[in-house]
């Protein structure tokens, strides 16, 4: 029978079938962070139960910690508890642990593939919805809950009901100025920000293979913004080049051995996929969201949407609510919509290649005086590498703050906040009423965008640079 | 955990479409390292709001909640369940849920009822009508109301037993051991 590359993935860690579709799954890799990881801990300690397998489980603090000035203590006196109780519970339970002083500190999903941690045919899970992003190797990695953290830290294991499969096929070659974040955010637009739920995508088509590792992150991390299970992408050259070397990649011998199973994760030239969607790369321009979901998406060349043209009453609703709290008026065109705030950061967008892309945009020129821009590296290594590349200093003489890793404004569980009527071109992955901070006002776009966008001081099309 | 077999209850509707879980527990709840003290803070920057659906006198001691599709997108806090259920949801009833949600409200004796857009809008065409009771019976997988509404509906089979047993994931687990060892040794 043939297989898709998920159904292999899968396959290879059935524990046991627990019933119709049900399966106990082993995991390989364990991220936890901070935020989600607590209560799960303190279920473990109560219950007086071990963490199973402590060397396939990494944690590393991300979500809440300020990206300021890291020789002072944390502010936030709730926040530094959160994180002190990672440190404690990492500790007890034999964990290793990125704290953040460590210079391999990061966002979570940042880190896995940096350390080598994250590797192709591999079942993943974190407490975090942008787990998909390991996908991007070949691995089946996916968001869960604080309940099943806890499951996970006992038993190693996870309980799921198999996904459906679709195909997500990208053929074409993109525009200058096109990137992945402009190809995700165009496939949700199609198909909605439920278009996947309960399935797994699995990338696939010419445009895909074209594109380099980080620009994979970028388009498996927004898979759940397709409401998607997790996203996947078969590994090839490419992958193995980004992983070989790595810390925590196998070398020699063992090297070898891993690339020739690696290989075996593909999908059969004629394995069957229960849905398909396409899209042409070729007709893909940057893409910017005018609404509060990421579906609320269209090319920057385009205006503002009428609710009372759409389809049906339902989406008249949502889109009339959405401009509503945006501040913005139908036929209003998307270029020119003035901005106050830029993040450039996520576990969407803040690695080294989005950081260079970034930089090249805004070398030699100044933020706009009406915005206040900042740079979050995914990483701490990531902004050690821009640091050696000279980009800090690109960015911090164009007028940009550069920070520390973490979330930071993604979510803005630290200080890094929008104010009320704040408008912010973000390079991160959701737009939803009060994300980056109470009635702040978000719209999504690649680092090129937000950069170009940081300089005219509102939204502009990059390909006319 | 608390079994969920069957209830009765009164039922409040938020008819909105995509419902993400920053909505029903804004970021600045989630530092907390308990699992408790959430039921004030349900849709916080929404309640603001003294229109807001669940500030209306009729919403007052609701217990099933009816809703749009894709409720509960986006992240994958727990907190989000937690919250719904410390105010005092026992069922959610929608269109459609986002998948981690779902997991999150079978582990957290908070049922989850999918239903056909159809019927999810006459029932939250009926909560308009002053208190209106919802009955779910999960052990029958039937949604039911007194004035003739009757609807089947099919949860997870896994979840299903969750809630109706109330049970604890980690000690059915556990009871797996030898395939589990098992794996790791055909592993290792």
């Amino acid at each position: 029978m043939t297989r898709t590359l998920f159904d292999r993935v899968w396959d290879a860690h059935v524990v046991r079938e627990l019933a119709d579709g049900v399966s106990l799954l082993y995991v390989d890799l364990h991220l936890v962070h901070e935020v989600t990881s607590p209560q799960a801990f303190a279920g473990l300690r109560r219950e007086k139960r071990t963490v199973r397998r402590p060397e396939l489980t990494l944690a590393t603090v991300d979500h809440n910690v300020p990206t300021g000035d890291r020789s002072l203590p944390i502010a936030d006196a709730i926040a530094a508890r959160q994180v002190d109780a990672l440190g404690t519970n990492a500790q007890e339970f034999g964990i290793e642990l990125f704290g953040i002083d460590s210079p391999g500190q990061g966002i979570v999903h940042v880190i896995g593939p940096e350390l080598g941690a994250t590797q192709p045919g591999m079942l993943i899970v974190c407490g975090d919805s942008h787990t998909a992003t390991h996908g991007a190797f070949g691995a089946f990695a996916l968001g869960i809950g604080t309940s099943e953290v806890e499951h996970v830290l006992a038993t190693q294991c996870i309980v799921l009901k198999k996904p459906r499969n679709l195909e997500a096929r990208i053929s074409g070659s993109l525009e200058p100025g096109v990137g992945a974040k402009d190809l995700i955010l165009a496939l949700i637009g199609k198909i909605g920000t439920a278009g996947a739920t309960g399935h797994v995508i699995e990338y696939t088509g010419d445009a895909v293979r074209a594109l380099s590792m980080e620009e994979r992150m970028t388009v498996c991390n927004m898979s759940i913004e397709a409401g998607a299970r997790a996203g996947m992408i078969a590994p090839d050259e490419v992958t193995f080049g980004y992983v070989e070397g790595r810390p925590r990649a196998p070398s020699g011998p063992a090297w070898t051995r891993a690339v020739e199973r690696w290989q075996t994760f593909r999908s059969d030239p004629t394995a069957r996929y229960d849905a398909h969607v396409s899209l042409d790369a070729g007709k893909v321009g940057p893409q910017v969201t005018w609404g509060t979901t990421p579906g609320m998406v269209a090319d920057i060349s385009a205006r503002v949407p009428d609710p009372a043209q759409l389809a049906s009453e339902s989406d008249r609703q949502a889109a009339a609510r959405a401009l509503e709290y945006m501040g913005l008026v139908p036929g209003t065109p998307l270029a020119g919509i003035p901005i106050d705030r830029v993040f450039l950061g996520s576990c969407t967008n803040a690695r080294i290649e989005d950081l260079r892309t970034a930089a090249n945009v805004v070398r030699g020129r100044h933020v706009s005086a009406r915005v206040r821009a900042m740079v979050v590296p995914g990483s701490q290594r990531v902004k050690a590498q821009a640091e050696r590349e000279g980009l800090d200093r690109v960015f911090r003489e164009a007028g940009f703050e550069w920070r520390n890793a973490g979330c930071s404004m993604c979510l803005g569980m630290n200080a890094d906040v929008l104010g009320a009527g704040e408008r912010c071109a973000a390079t991160s992955n959701r737009n939803f009423e009060g994300r980056q901070g109470r009635g702040g006002r978000t719209h999504l776009m690649s680092p090129a965008m937000a950069a170009a966008a940081a300089i005219e001081g509102h939204l502009v099309d990059v390909r006319g640079w | 955990m608390t079994p969920f077999v069957r209830h009765r209850g009164k039922a409040t509707a938020l008819p909105r479409r995509d419902v993400d879980t920053d909505q029903i527990i804004p970021k600045q709840f989630l530092k907390g390292v308990e699992r408790t003290g959430f039921g004030a803070s349900l849709f916080f920057d929404w309640r603001a709001d003294p229109d807001f659906e669940l500030n209306r006198p009729e919403a007052q001691g609701a217990t099933i909640l009816v809703t749009g599709p894709n409720f509960g997108c986006g992240s994958s806090r727990e907190h989000a369940v937690w919250a719904l259920a410390q105010y005092g949801f026992r069922a959610i009833i929608a269109p459609s849920f986002a998948d981690i949600f779902l997991a999150n409200c079978y582990r957290n004796g908070v049922l989850p009822v999918q239903l056909p857009a159809a019927d999810v809008d006459t029932l939250i065409r009926r909560t308009t009508g002053g208190s209106y009771e919802i009955a779910v019976d999960l052990e029958q997988c039937v949604v039911s109301d007194d004035r003739g509404f009757s609807a089947r509906f099919s949860p997870e089979p896994y979840g299903r037993e969750l809630l109706l047993r109330g049970l604890d994931e980690i000690s059915r687990t556990l009871l797996e051991e030898p395939s589990i060892a098992a794996y790791e040794r055909s592993h290792a």
